[in-house]
């Protein structure tokens, strides 16, 4: 009789005296980290576009819209109707703003009438609160108190309903406030061939106000209107800017003024995309977990193994250790080298890689090590199911590596999400760096770095997978004859 | 030859999994085309033809598989010493193994496509009948599977040559996806042999590589994979 550590034993001495399997597990970290450092790797950033803004929270944010403002010293507000809104996107905006100067990247409230979603009051780039679902023409009204400014909005001009409040704690005294017009880009996916892509280009919005109302703190200065930000590279054709017609107020501008994200209507790459290497990584190591086993079978040793450890769960529960604890440590040390290192190189070589919160990157570099362990002991399992190597082998493969590629490069949309949520596949999606904004219209594709479940969802789907092949592997491995 | 390509074929038709593999062909394709199918939205309209053969991506592991097998299995049973002992030249055995493999796969494929494509014309009303995507989908069926038994008389190790084959056919397309500069992208594309054959697919589309010259591209893969193969049959022991 023998315990569990002499079978470990034994079980890591296997392992490690086969050359091809040793090499098959640090060629497949060779790969992470490739793959992680390939200069050539997507979305590298002109020279004006990158790096992007950073908000008040700290996150990586877009400022740039065109401001009818003057300055509004202490408590206040102002009221205007939206008349109408021409716009070709849905997330064109038209309203109200106050906000810390003219500075990029600093803080405000707004209250506005977009383009199809609705009056909304965001503050803050990453808040967004919505309103009534209604377009122009709508009354709106911006109050500041302290550090509270309160949206409101109203049909008729008379009876006022609030939409909410914003804190907002590091507005000064003096704020600039006005009104403001910007339009994001328009994203469409479009197919070419093989690969799933998208398409987008910038589009602009002209807002028409008028019934402009002021009261309390403001100086009496004259109106000054102002590209913030990209704003002004629509200046320059014509496209954006101020015409005033008796009452009305016709403002043109283009940007928008929310969280920056990468993907079609971004610029860079995520952290995500730059562990594409995985997929190659994920390969090798389903090859050699299959056939850590079913050379067993093949040399005949499977008998030998079973004769001086007759407690066969026991050798499988050895192996899915061995090999678990193996692929565990070395993905988690390539996908470390490209997560703290590669960013390094690949700013270097001009590829702008969006940052993200260390507990973020700490739990992707652990989650591509436990994608890759739990996906070694799912093949482990279906290799003593199948016991034939180039069987197992393929159906490992098909069944853990097909659907990404299909969710990743041939279907789109709902099939590829729905791939993403019950197949072994969906425990890719801890490797997901971005956040995905409903705010910001962006064609979030498994092939950008976002996916359907979150993380712990996503590897306990290929948890139980893996926990289903073990368990009909060790119920078939202790019935049947070896 | 004929003895040696009727060895072969006796040798195929008593494996006991062949049934298996040829039905896996067929319900592997049809069923993923037609799960393919039934999504519905904007984006899955943009292609239809391609679309209805989405299960050549399932298919063509499963093709692969059988021609690592018909190669693989003389190596794992020993069976080699045999084979070349009967028909001391070598490459014989591996022209009549890759005429047995190229006609059982194109008759497999032939009813998987007939049957992706009836599958598509029923449940997609929109769908229309491009005999190039068809003849194209056997004919990649088939140059994969020569691919495969190339590769698998070169490494000799069944588990591993499918391996090798798999990663192939499904990191190239992934990994070249990933280049960003598109005249790079372009012209991997042009020279991989996944991305390159799977052209003739599409109907829609800007592709990087002609129908046609795509499967040229993937002709040569399996032509350069099968001389390396006989190379290694021809120089080292069985």
């Amino acid at each position: 009789m023998t315990g569990f550590g002499d079978t470990l034993h034994a079980e890591w001495t296997k392992f490690r005296t086969v050359p091809g399997w040793v090499l098959g597990v640090l060629a497949a970290a060779a790969g992470i980290v490739a793959f992680g450092l390939l200069p050539g790797i997507g979305g590298s950033c002109g020279t004006s576009a990158c790096p992007t803004l950073i908000g008040p929270d700290g996150t990586e944010v877009r400022d740039s819209f065109t401001f009818v403002h003057q300055p509004l010293a202490g408590d206040g507000s102002i009221t205007v109707r939206v008349a109408a809104l021409k716009s070709a996107v849905p997330w064109a905006k038209a309203g109200l703003i106050v906000k810390d100067g003219t500075t990029r990247g600093s803080t405000y409230a707004a209250v506005m009438v977009t383009g199809d979603h609705g009056v909304r009051l965001q503050y803050d780039y990453t808040h967004d609160i919505g309103g009534p679902a209604v377009g122009a023409p709508r009354w709106l009204r911006l109050t500041r108190a302290g550090n509270t400014v309160t949206a409101a909005e109203s049909a008729d001009g008379i009876r006022w309903t609030g939409v909410d409040h914003a804190q907002l704690p590091g507005l000064p005294a003096t704020a600039e406030v006005g009104l403001f017009v910007t339009s994001p880009e328009f994203v469409a996916e479009i197919r070419q061939g093989l690969a799933a892509g998208t398409d987008s280009g910038p589009s602009r919005a002209t807002g028409t106000f008028d019934h402009l109302t002021l009261e309390g703190g403001w100086r009496g200065a004259a109106w000054r209107s102002d590209p913030v930000g990209d704003a002004a590279a629509g200046a320059a054709d014509g496209g954006s800017g101020l015409e005033r017609d008796g009452d009305a107020w016709r403002v043109t501008g283009a940007g928008d003024i929310a969280p920056s994200v990468a993907g079609g209507a971004g610029v860079g790459v995520t952290v995500t995309q730059t562990l594409t290497g995985t997929f190659v990584g994920l390969i090798l190591v389903v090859v050699v977990a299959t056939m850590f086993v079913t050379a067993e079978y093949r040399r005949g040793l499977i008998r030998t193994t079973f004769a001086a450890d007759p407690g066969r769960v026991r050798v499988l529960a050895a192996k899915a250790t061995v090999l678990g604890a193996v692929t565990f440590g070395v993905g988690l040390v390539a996908a470390a080298v490209v997560v703290f290192a590669g960013r390094r190189v690949l700013r270097a070589g001009g590829v702008y890689v969006h940052p993200a919160a260390l507990p973020t990157e700490l739990r992707i570099v652990a989650g591509t090590a436990a994608l890759l362990a739990v996906a070694a002991v799912m093949a482990l399992g279906v290799g003593a199911l199948l016991r034939r190597g180039v069987t197992a082998v393929t159906t490992a493969i098909v069944v853990i590596v097909l659907p990404y590629l299909l969710a990743v490069a041939v279907l789109s949309g709902a099939a590829a999400s729905w791939l993403l949520r019950v197949s072994p596949a969906a425990a890719f999606a801890l490797q997901q760096a971005a956040r995905q904004y409903p705010q910001v219209d962006n064609s979030y594709r498994p092939a950008d770095g976002y996916f359907p479940l979150p993380g712990w969802a996503g590897l306990a789907v290929l948890t139980g997978w893996a926990a289903l092949a073990f368990a009909a592997a060790a119920l078939l491995t202790s019935r049947r004859d070896a | 030859m004929r003895s040696a390509l009727h060895a072969e074929w006796t040798k195929f038709r008593t494996n006991p999994g062949w049934p298996a593999l040829l039905v896996a062909i067929v319900v592997g394709t049809a069923g993923v085309s037609a799960a393919a199918d039934g999504c519905t939205g904007g984006a899955c309209t943009a292609d239809l033809p391609r679309l209805s053969l989405t299960g050549v991506q399932l298919g063509q592991a499963v093709v692969a598989l059988l021609a690592v097998l018909v190669m693989g299995n003389e190596y794992s049973s020993g069976l080699a010493a045999v084979t070349y002992a009967a028909v001391p030249r070598r490459l014989r055995v591996l022209a009549a193994k890759a005429v047995v493999v190229a006609v059982v796969v194109a008759a497999a494929s032939i009813v998987a496509v007939g049957g992706s494509l009836a599958v598509g014309n029923w449940l997609l009303p929109a769908h229309h009948l491009v005999p190039r995507t068809a003849v194209g989908a056997v004919l990649y069926l088939v140059l994969i599977a020569l691919l495969a038994l190339g590769a698998t008389t070169a490494v000799r190790n069944p588990a591993a040559a499918s391996g090798i084959v798999l990663a192939l056919l499904y990191a190239a397309p992934i990994l070249t996806m990933v280049v960003s500069d598109p005249t790079w992208a372009k012209r991997l594309q042009q020279a991989e042999p996944v991305s390159a054959g799977l052209a003739v697919l599409a109907t829609t589309g800007d592709q990087p590589i002609g129908p046609w010259k795509g499967l040229g591209v993937l002709a040569l893969w399996a032509l350069a994979s099968l001389l390396v193969g006989a190379t290694f049959l021809v120089r080292r022991d069985a």
